[in-house]
């Protein structure tokens, strides 16, 4: 056993390093590492970068554009850019859909639709989760009826999705629609990417508890969408549905956030003091400190471990549901422990403070002006992409056998 | 033993809690938790006139109540509520100028009561860290009076305050509870600058600075260089409050995350029909059960005159209170899942409410470090 990167590896590493260290913005990794909310420009900037070099889609096959990457170089291309300061690859076109497409989409789909997610032509959203189906996406209402007219075959699309996150921004959904009500839940679903610019799509923020608006409502009335649209054949959606969702759960374990987190963490409390010495010299606190950095240390050999058992190929089964909790777990508790080392500071909110170009004195310490905010955000982590509970659920069946 | 209230504290919470139901309800909550002002000057003086904030003080302060569990009770009522009126600075101050104030220096206690006065405490300082004999804002003796100059910090609606209680220091190491003065000072006062913000759940928070504020001789509350006790006293009462408080919000986060375990269905059936989520509502209720254990041992502790007694009471609870807030707000977002993360549901506003009474007069770690040290 040995628990080193490999010669190679580390050569690449040091390759991805130099790429972040001249090509990463200093003012999107400050906005970053600040916890101050990005832009869709700041996004879309960060993607024509990453693009440029051909490290857009790291796991997409070099024939669509892929750099052909391993699990292990994936793994450690995340893990550079979240300690950089990177933002997070906004997951729905290149992560999620793009694989999609590759395995079950038609040439004429591939052709159109995988050079415009690298470009950044197209922002996608996802259209899974309904009011009342939640984790339970079989459940989905949202209809789709096929029919012919003089512009030729297509659907007309009914229904409401909710949580589509940065929906805001997107000009193109896709979606689970119910094509075939008489069949069992799963059987009747089908997989269909519909234009947001499309008349009868309405588009509705949703303001979390932080105050923000990343995530939205999004309404289909008669909606009409070309049968060219749909992506493998029709009621077989559910299938290329969780094909989607274990790429979704890959890489949720933010091994790299959690780094680059535990290093602010570090960063606050060695500033703070508590009874006159810096914070992270109190022994309660440090001893807090002390356990997640364990777990984070665990964390990354166990999934270094999920990587290495798929690095022939493919992506991880249910084992990427473990890495999903306890990665979110980790990361949840560090903001914790940041949202506690700043102290009273935690109470005061501004919300020009959340974003680039604040200028007024800080408030306490520089970080407690995002601190609280992004702790009670980022109770999100262990709700989406299938909440902490599911995944469990999921652990219990697939891989207990109970 | 008993644990029921008496008839009067019975009635009084009915009636708090009818007036808040009425007069404080979530659309009117929000609009003044996180509106300019931060709180509502006219329905601030319907809670007064309702006696809610004679029920703070005993008869000999101009009160009709003041023992441990009338502040509960009524704490537990704005908890409910989630209000976010100065009940917290007209305690504190009140109960700091009933210790002890000379006869004139009382008499603003019934402006308190009257709410005709906003309060605050303004104690925590950049750095201090909750640790509550650390205090750098220095006194000095100045003509006819003192002349203070400081920073204080996230001041509990201090820009809404006009009667500032601040602790400076007047002889004594930084740390020292030796040398720390107490002072009732006009927040108009020449040489005070506030700088107001909102909170994240609601309310107004200010930073303050004294610059050679020049007060008088009579500013000076109890004896010079002894305030701690009443210091520790005064916050002491703010600790039960906040307790009380939290107990309050955790009662209704409760209650909505109970019922929607009830109604929310999925895969056909309610979720509350899934044992993982039984046994995590049921563990949730067993530890608002130790909070309430734990407010009661701290209100009943008020009265006693041992002083290490009442202190480890006192964080015992806001120990209790902080750990166990935090896992109620956590469990009942989790428990709520995506629904849970939004604004336009009470239950969000609740879940910040009590992971932030955690930020206020101690956290978690301090409390328990202090109970520790206390022995």
């Amino acid at each position: 056993m040995d628990l080193n990167f490999t010669p190679e590896e580390q050569a690449f590493r040091a390759e991805v390093q130099a790429f972040l260290q001249e090509k990463l913005p200093a003012r999107i990794a400050n906005k970053v590492k600040a916890g101050q909310r990005l832009t869709k420009e700041d996004q879309e900037e960060w993607h024509a970068i990453l693009n440029a070099r051909g490290w857009l889609a790291n796991h997409w096959p070099a024939q669509y554009g892929g750099p052909g990457w391993g699990a292990v170089q994936k793994f450690i291309f995340d893990n550079e850019c979240a300690v950089a300061g990177g933002p997070r690859i906004v997951p729905f076109g290149v992560n999620m859909l793009g694989p999609v497409l590759i395995k079950y989409g038609n040439e004429a789909q591939k052709q159109h639709w995988l050079p415009r997610i690298l470009s950044g032509a197209d922002w996608w959203c996802q259209g899974y989760s309904e009011p009342g189906s939640g984790s339970d996406l079989a459940s989905v209402k949202t209809t789709a009826v096929r029919g012919v007219d003089a512009q030729g075959a297509h659907y007309i699309v009914n229904g409401q999705k909710t949580w589509t996150t940065q929906g805001q921004h997107a000009n193109m959904i896709f979606c689970l629609v119910r094509t075939d009500r008489e069949a069992r839940p799963q059987s009747g679903i089908s997989f269909l990417l519909v234009d947001m610019n499309t008349p009868g799509v309405e588009v509705r923020p949703i303001r979390t508890l932080d105050g923000d608006r990343e995530v939205n409502e999004v309404f289909f009335t008669d909606v009409r969408v070309p049968a060219e649209n749909l992506v493998g054949e029709e009621n077989k959606g559910w299938t290329y549905a969780k094909f989607l969702l274990t790429y979704e759960r890959t890489g949720i374990a933010g091994v790299g956030f959690s780094v680059a987190a535990l290093e602010k963490l570090k960063v606050v409390a060695s500033k703070v003091q508590r009874n006159g010495r810096p914070l992270d010299q109190d022994p309660q606190f440090a001893a807090r400190m002390a356990q997640v950095e364990i777990d984070l240390e665990n964390m990354k050999t166990t999934n270094l471990r999920v990587i290495a058992a798929v690095a022939g190929g493919g992506v991880p089964g249910a084992e990427s549901s473990m890495l999903k909790i306890r990665g979110t777990e980790i990361r949840q508790e560090i903001l914790s422990l940041i949202r506690r080392a700043v102290g009273p500071y935690a109470l005061p909110f501004i919300e020009a403070a959340q974003y680039e170009g604040y200028a007024d004195a800080p408030v306490g310490p520089k970080e407690a002006a995002t601190a609280a905010a992004n702790y009670f955000n980022y109770r999100k982590l262990s709700i989406f992409g299938g909440s902490n509970e599911i995944q469990k659920n999921i652990i219990s069946k697939m891989i207990l056998g109970l | 033993m008993n644990f029921e209230h008496t008839e009067d504290r019975r009635m009084l919470a009915d009636t708090l809690n009818r007036f808040v139901a009425e007069q404080y309800g979530f659309e009117t909550r929000n609009a003044i938790a996180y509106g300019d002002v931060g709180m509502q000057p006219a329905l601030w003086s319907q809670f007064a006139e309702l006696g809610a904030i004679g029920a703070l003080f005993p008869e000999a302060d101009g009160g009709f109540g003041g023992a441990g569990f009338d502040v509960a009770v009524v704490f537990e009522a704005l908890g409910r509520g989630l209000v976010v009126e100065p009940f917290l600075g007209a305690l504190v101050v009140g109960r700091a100028l009933a210790a002890a104030g000379t006869p004139a220096q009382k008499e603003q206690i019934v402006s308190l009561i009257d709410g005709s006065t906003v309060a605050a405490l303004a104690h925590d300082e950049p750095g201090s860290h909750y640790e509550m004999a650390r205090v750098s804002t220095r006194a000095v003796r100045s003509e006819g009076g003192w002349a203070l100059t400081g920073a204080k910090a996230v001041v509990v609606q201090g820009d809404n305050a006009q009667l500032l209680l601040v602790s400076a220091r007047t002889a004594g190491a930084v740390d020292s509870e030796d040398g720390i003065s107490l002072f009732l000072v006009p927040a108009d006062a020449a040489g005070v600058a506030r700088r107001g913000m909102g909170r994240i759940d609601g309310g107004r928070v200010a930073e303050i600075t004294l610059d050679n504020v020049h007060v008088g001789a009579d500013a000076l509350l109890g004896t010079e260089g002894q305030g701690f006790a009443t210091l520790e006293l005064a916050v002491g009462w703010g600790v039960l409050a906040l307790c009380a408080e939290a107990l309050g919000a955790m009662e209704v986060a409760k209650k909505d995350t109970l019922e929607y375990l009830q109604t929310r269905k999925q895969f056909g059936v309610p979720i509350g029909s899934f044992q993982a989520l039984q046994h995590r509502m049921a563990d949730l209720l067993l530890e608002v059960e130790q909070s309430r254990s734990a407010v009661i041992n701290a209100a009943a502790a008020m009265d006693s005159a041992d002083r290490v007694e009442r202190e480890r009471a006192l964080s015992a609870a806001k120990f209790t209170i902080g750990r166990i807030g935090a896992l109620v707000s956590e469990e009942s977002i989790q428990m709520h899942g995506g629904i849970g993360m939004t604004w336009e549901l009470p239950l969000s506003h609740y879940a910040k409410r009590l992971v932030m009474i955690d930020h206020e007069l101690g956290d978690e770690d301090h409390h328990l470090a202090r109970y520790m040290a206390l022995g």
